[in-house]
């Protein structure tokens, strides 16, 4: 199965990928081409849009129509891509520190508008690829290289960013959770709207070491200990819920898609002007 | 078909000749004195079954015409000096990617907020300099509405061509004028669009490209050839590199396929008479109280020659190098407080001198005060 993916959904020419042994993206990055090989849609209609760090290399890795744009920009490209061409499936990898910090401003937009996107978010809670910065997901008193001293920031849960932003399919996924992450990235490319996966990686180079999170199985074992189901987290009190990730989907509505209404506008002028 | 006469404004030839060119993305954020162009973009897009987004930033509208592009539609926003600002970065990412787009900047008085509704030719090294690195750019300016409308449609097609993002620099003064203007018939405009692989080519690489124009095939996303895209340094395939002898072939090739065809892409607007011991290099609006300057000298028997630049980047080395020779001096008249003059003086001969007359307090140049500066250089 492996194998047959790997053949089918990756450029083997720009292997070895850049990640470090331990990290959780490569893991994700498999899931979505699990995900993408359950869909039934053209592959060639789907584009992969990214931005700039760890996460946002996986682009360079897969045999679509792969675009890694500028740092936190992705969004806004593929937002210009969907609007220009809404047959397209857009599909964003992103990072924490891509879409929270220097991207947040066109994550919440995209958000709002609810268009077309589906935004996976490899979330490793440090920058990695600049050697271990605190990011918008590092939590409050953990270490970073800058945050010497313990990091003072309340850090961002991305699901509830993007729901309270307006995102219509919001879920949160993690390496350890394979099957249940491709599940949900499969329904998060399905959905027309604004999608969000949150996909708990793990950075064992630097968040791991930083912060004494032990090796990279530590780490992945770490989210199976304390992962609740998000069905499960409904019915649990906020103390309980401290220092849980909720996996699973976390929030679904059916508001109108943007490309869908700007498509009505256009329709008003088929056979000219009225 | 034939052409008809109407009263326009400068930014709405803008959009109108940018639609004539085949524009059917606009992506943009209100600025003044820009706005009237996203304002028209909104309503007339959808008529032409094209799209209009207004999105959260200048930032987010240029990556926003770039994924446009990139979907294989001709895309453009318009801003003004703080938004232009802003779009820097992606102008890099445009330029290297080899996304065709078009940026209007509608220059205003600046450093920062500065004069939001004077006009302004502040942004003329911006446009040729402000994102990092070594890159290729076109940059144009319109002097007229009716050159607005023109020249709008051949930044498209410059950009389209070379698959280069290009800057068309107009000015408030230009950008806010009404003129009664004759559109031109639509049959008489050349229209180029971006060339695409030849189907069945197995040998076709995203970033290899020949011949005199040394631009890439590449065509638009999905459309059945996959391929990436980076604003990573890339080889032939479009995948990252650092090796340097195929960083040299890019970075030279890009640089290469402007300079290389500086004859095609430079225009400009010459009137030199024989007996013109001077002449006055300028561009945008201001060139019009230049003309009247000059019409003014000629009433007072001065002979005053005229070298309007219409491409600005690259700049027309040669030809000024040529003007240098014909007359004794040259007046630069620009709206700001020294660029372009400085270009000049790098390209003109030794032994004619090179003398310069701007603004800076978002008043125009008035012919009045042109004309005591020539009297005052000869």
């Amino acid at each position: 199965m492996t194998h047959e993916i790997i053949e089918k959904y990756f450029r083997k020419d720009m292997m070895p990928h850049i990640f470090c042994p331990g990290c959780g993206h490569g893991v994700l990055m498999k899931d979505i081409a699990c995900a993408i090989d359950k869909l039934d849609v053209d592959k060639d209609k789907i584009c992969l849009v990214s931005g700039i760090g760890c996460s946002s290399r996986a682009t360079g890795y897969m045999d679509f129509n792969t675009i890694h744009t500028t740092h936190g920009r992705a969004i806004a490209v593929a937002t210009g891509i969907k609007m220009a061409n809404p047959e397209l499936m857009v599909i964003v990898i992103t990072g924490d520190g891509d879409a929270a910090a220097i991207g947040g401003n066109h994550f919440i937009h995209a958000a709002r508008r609810n268009i077309d996107l589906t935004v996976f978010v490899f979330n490793n809670n440090i920058y990695g690829m600049t050697g271990g910065q605190f990011s918008p997901t590092t939590p409050t008193d953990d270490y970073g290289t800058t945050a010497p001293y313990g990091n003072i920031d309340q850090d961002f849960d991305i699901a509830d960013l993007a729901k309270y932003s307006g995102a219509t399919f919001v879920a949160r996924g993690s390496v350890y959770h394979v099957d249940k992450t491709i599940r949900l990235m499969e329904r998060a490319m399905l959905h027309k709207g604004f999608s969000v996966v949150d996909c708990m990686s793990n950075c064992p180079t630097y968040y791991g070491r930083k912060n004494h999170k032990g090796k990279a199985p530590d780490m992945i074992r770490w989210q199976k200990d304390n992962a609740v189901d998000s069905k499960k987290a409904e019915t649990m009190t906020d103390e309980e819920l401290t220092g849980k990730i909720i996996i699973g989907e976390t929030h679904h509505d059916n508001r109108e898609e943007y490309t869908a209404k700007y498509q009505k506008i256009k329709d008003r002028f088929v056979g000219g002007i009225k | 078909m034939s052409s008809k006469r109407v009263l326009m404004q400068g930014n709405e030839a803008c959009l109108e000749g940018a639609l004539v060119a085949g524009m059917r993305f606009y992506a943009g954020y209100p600025i003044t004195p820009s706005t009237e162009i996203a304002e028209l973009a909104a309503l007339r897009l959808p008529m032409e079954q094209g799209s209009f987004i207004q999105m959260e930033d200048e930032i987010a509208s240029i990556a926003a015409i770039i994924g446009g592009s990139v979907a294989g539609v001709k895309s453009m926003t318009a801003t003004s000096g703080p938004g232009f600002s802003l779009m820097q970065e992606n102008i890099g990412y445009a330029a290297i990617t080899e996304t065709p787009c078009v940026i209007v900047n509608v220059q205003r008085g600046g450093p920062s907020t500065g004069l939001p509704t004077s006009p302004s030719q502040g942004d003329v090294m911006q446009a040729k300099w402000g994102t990092h690195g070594d890159h290729p750019i076109i940059v144009i300016s319109p002097t007229s509405v009716l050159e607005t409308y023109q020249l709008i449609i051949r930044c498209f097609n410059l950009s389209e061509k070379y698959r280069v993002p290009v800057i068309f620099l107009m000015d408030e003064s230009v950008g806010h004028m009404r003129e009664g203007i004759e559109i031109p018939d639509k049959s008489s405009i050349e229209i180029i669009d971006r060339k695409l692989p030849d189907e069945g080519d197995d040998t076709w690489l995203p970033y290899e490209a020949d011949g005199k124009e040394m631009t890439p095939a590449i065509p638009p996303f999905g459309t059945g050839r996959k391929y990436h895209i980076t604003g990573l340094i890339h080889d032939e395939h479009g995948y990252p590199t650092s090796n340097s002898e195929k960083t040299n072939k890019l970075i030279n090739r890009l640089i290469n396929k402007i300079e290389n065809n500086r004859d095609d892409i430079i225009t400009f607007e010459e009137s030199i008479p024989e007996n013109a011991k001077i002449a006055v290099v300028c561009f945008g609006g201001p060139a019009r109280s230049v003309k009247r300057a000059i019409t003014k000298a000629k009433e007072e028997n001065i002979d005053v020659g005229l070298f309007r630049l219409i491409t600005i980047w690259p700049f027309p080395e040669k030809q000024i190098a040529k003007l240098s020779e014909k007359v004794d001096h040259i007046l630069v008249a620009e709206l700001n407080n020294g660029q372009i003059v400085n270009e000049v003086k790098r390209c003109a001969r030794h032994g004619c001198s090179v003398h310069h007359i701007g603004k800076i307090d978002g008043t125009i140049l008035m012919p009045d005060e042109i004309l005591a500066k020539i009297k005052e250089v000869i």
